[in-house]
């Protein structure tokens, strides 16, 4: 890793705008086709992704959530050519990867990674966590023999686990320390760009914490750009410089996190920011839902118009305007950047809507493991995971269920 | 209430409406369809809250799974009560002992490997462990409906979901097939679901997650009854969604008086629907309280390090979030030792060779096992 990269970061910190872009997605669209018959005929297509632009900057975080289905994931694999686009392009430090041939684009690859989402089938369970995180060290001939378990070694130590498990397989791993496993796999290359799919939502709740805060020590230390793709909006707002927020396949709104958690613009963003759940009770009391009535339409056949027209609190208060139901709101400038695709961003800007509650006088505890009475735990790595979890009881439930 | 104990005991008899102890009070003429029935009802449900006996009485209750490997002590010496109407939440990380506490209410355990060692369990004055297999069933039914996390998974597929509500109402309400089906609409439509009596014929599989979860709920409250037992109801959903139907459950809990047993591993969804929270790790209940105060001032450093762990809308940006250093014990190996002591900041000598006990925190109301918060003798500032 160079000096430079790891300067990148900093760079960013001190003056986000008058860094250049890292990755520059143009118009991109990912189109599933849907098929019929005995001929598998295409009759129409699921718009998973659907003419989308933005730009990750050298050094940044940039969050993307959305709510199931939304195209957060599709963007994410797209964005390093693991999903091939329907149209438009994506440059990567200047290079458009969509005309990359096989070579060059598995040469372009080091500098791009991805963490899965699942922690449990990311990780090949007949492979030792050391040839797991050998295995893209050889595909691009970084090291071998001796130097080459030396970085490993030197990996997951560098991710907090203990360097000798590398005879170890994945079973013998808890989820938190499997996904660091895919943390150390995505940084053997040494990348530059990281793309995060939802890496702790598989976690539990004091395991989250955990690894968050690796994430966020690695790309200090190394400079890193990611793209951080979850649907828990409290996380994506602390980890990321910039936050997307993504409806039906668009991206509706974008801007710094002050921007999006304080004052959001598009009335989709205000509706999911009065639906997250806050764990404090006085703020729930406060809290003023916003009932988004109805499910999110089908994204092979998205409403005309403003995609979030058939759910809009906005446009039923505004009196049902025309242009929302026949006119695509653009991904306009409403602040100084930030954006949003709303007709009406300017009433959505005014109203206290979904942000009222957060904050206003919030619980105030003593941080956990202050104080002189505490000391310092050190996390004891060879601890076995919990052999009755959940998910292993769930297994008898489906038949009582219907005996009830 | 008037209602002597006996009167209150599972009728497994020819089941029928009029023998429900709720319908007794109610005029015949008088349904929840209108305004009167409605205030009627709720009126009951005061009634109930006022009434010194609880809902349901936890004592001692423990569940081990007995595997090849050893004794799992997945619920070990649980003891809590629920009052009639009121919102409990279970909160917890997986493996810690919730799902198996709310299953081993029910006698739902899988045995094997599963068996309830011991406890006590009242449910509306009757001993849950001394019913026939008969009489449980008819309690579940009847009594107790259950939410769980998937409803993919516990709604059948092969029968259509009209069908499949209107089951309940039929064995455990004794109507006759049309009755039940026009209680099937009614529930259908009580829970949001547009153009009910038309979707009654649909398969669970046309229906999306969060309308397949309000046909769990209809299903589960297809006989009115005194509990609701919800195993994260909204895990698998999405936040707007999940808003919907803890906005539903809520809204029917009040409306027909129905106490809750919510289980989540969300601190934020306890906060916002519970009257009381109990706070599980490791099979043990390990602080308990109402929920304002537990979410204020908690009492056991777990419950507290889980809430400082979780990033806030509100809180300042980009500062390290605090953590619980490594992870729940292995249920086979427990020992005489605060079970949390290994992962504590605050532990001292004392927490690494005894266990401590569910102990008074400024008042009957707050509980918490630890040493360090123990009134006079703890450390912990």
């Amino acid at each position: 890793m160079t000096a430079q990269q790891a300067e990148q970061r900093e760079a960013y910190q001190a003056s986000p705008s008058s860094v250049s872009s890292l990755v520059e997605a143009e118009n991109i669209k990912v189109h599933f086709p849907i098929t019929s018959g005995l001929f598998q005929r295409t009759v129409g297509a699921v718009r998973a992704v659907d003419d989308i632009s933005f730009e990750i900057r050298k050094g940044e975080t940039l969050g993307l959530v959305g709510e199931s289905g939304c195209g957060k994931s599709t963007t994410g694999r797209a964005l390093i050519r693991l999903r091939e686009l329907t149209e438009g392009t994506v440059r990567f430090d200047g290079v458009d990867l969509t005309t990359l041939k096989r070579d060059q684009l598995r040469k372009m690859r080091r500098r791009m990674q991805i963490i899965f989402q699942d922690p449990y089938s990311s990780l090949n369970p007949r492979m030792t966590v050391g040839s797991i995180i050998s295995e893209p060290i050889e595909t691009h001939n970084l090291a071998s023999g001796k130097a080459k378990l030396e970085r490993v070694k030197e990996l997951l130590a560098l991710v907090g686990l203990n360097p000798n498990y590398t005879n170890r397989y994945p079973h013998e791993f808890s989820g938190g320390q499997r996904q660091r496993i895919g943390v150390a796999r995505s940084l053997a290359v040494e990348p530059e760009f990281i793309v995060c799919d939802e890496p702790i939502s598989a976690l539990d709740v004091s395991i989250q914490a955990q690894v968050l805060n690796l994430l966020v020590e690695l790309r200090q230390q190394f400079g890193l750009t990611y793209l951080f793709i979850a649907h828990d909006l409290s996380v994506v707002r602390h980890i990321s410089d910039r936050v997307g927020v993504m409806y039906l396949g668009k991206i509706v709104e974008l801007g710094p996190p002050s921007a999006i958690y304080e004052t959001p613009a598009h009335p989709y963003t205000r509706a999911l920011l009065s639906a997250v759940p806050i764990p404090d009770p006085r703020a729930e009391r406060r809290r003023k839902r916003v009932i988004l009535t109805g499910d999110v339409p089908s994204p092979a056949n998205p409403p005309a118009g403003c995609r979030f027209h058939t759910r809009c609190w906005l446009y039923e208060k505004l009196g049902r305007p025309e242009n929302c139901r026949t006119d695509d709101p653009e991904l306009r400038i409403v602040q100084p950047d930030h954006r949003a695709a709303c007709h009406y961003a300017e009433d959505a800007l005014q109203s206290d809507v979904g942000v009222a509650h957060i904050g206003a006088e919030a619980i105030k505890r003593k941080p956990f493991g202050a104080g002189p009475e505490a000391h310092k735990v050190e996390a004891a790595d060879d601890v076995p995971a919990t052999l009755v979890t959940d998910t292993d009881v769930h297994a008898g439930r489906g038949d009582s269920t219907r005996e009830s | 209430m008037t209602a002597t104990d006996d009167d209150r005991r599972v009728d497994t008899g020819s089941p029928a409406v009029a023998e429900l102890p709720d319908a007794e009070k109610l005029p015949e003429a008088v349904s929840l369809e209108t305004e009167e029935g409605r205030r009627l009802a709720s009126q009951l449900a005061d009634e109930k809250t006022r009434h010194a006996r609880k809902l349901l009485e936890v004592r001692d209750l423990s569940t081990q799974f007995f595997t090849k490997d050893g004794i799992v002590h997945a619920v070990d010496r649980v003891n809590f009560e629920l009052d009639y109407g009121e919102t409990l939440g279970l909160v917890g990380e997986s493996g810690c002992g919730k799902s198996v506490t709310a299953l081993s209410l029910t006698r739902l355990v899988p045995d094997p490997p599963g068996k309830i060692i011991s406890g006590e369990i009242i449910f509306d004055g009757v001993d849950v462990m001394k019913l026939t297999n008969e009489e449980m069933r008819l309690l579940r039914g009847k009594r107790i409906g259950f939410i769980f996390q998937d409803p993919m998974t516990s709604l059948n597929p092969t029968l259509t979901i009209g069908f499949q509500i209107a089951e309940s109402a039929r064995l455990h309400l004794g109507l006759s097939n049309r009755a039940a089906n026009d209680r099937a609409v009614e529930l259908l439509s009580k829970v949001g679901i547009p153009r009910a009596r038309d979707r009654m014929a649909d398969y669970p599989h046309q229906f999306s997650g969060g309308m397949r979860q309000r046909v769990m709920i209809a299903i589960a409250l297809a006989c009115d009854p005194m509990l609701l037992l919800a195993d994260e109801p909204t895990t698998a959903l999405d936040v707007t969604i999940q808003a919907q139907i803890l906005e539903l459950i809520r809204s029917l809990s009040e409306e027909f008086g129905t106490a809750v047993i919510l289980i989540t591993h969300d601190l934020g969804i306890a906060a916002g629907m519970c009257h009381r929270v109990n706070v599980m790790y490791a099979g043990q209940i390990v602080e308990t309280g109402v929920t304002d105060a537990l979410f204020e001032n908690p009492e056991m450093p777990y419950a507290w390090g889980l809430l400082d762990s979780l990033p806030r809308l509100d809180e300042e940006r980009g500062a390290k979030l605090r953590t619980i250093e490594g992870m729940p014990p292995d249920l086979l190996k427990i020992g005489d030792e605060c079970r949390f002591s290994p992962r504590c900041p605050y532990s001292r000598e004392i927490c690494h060779t005894d266990e401590p006990e569910l102990t008074e925190r400024g008042g009957a109301d707050h509980l918490a096992r630890c040493h360090g918060t123990e009134p006079g003798r703890g450390w912990i500032q």
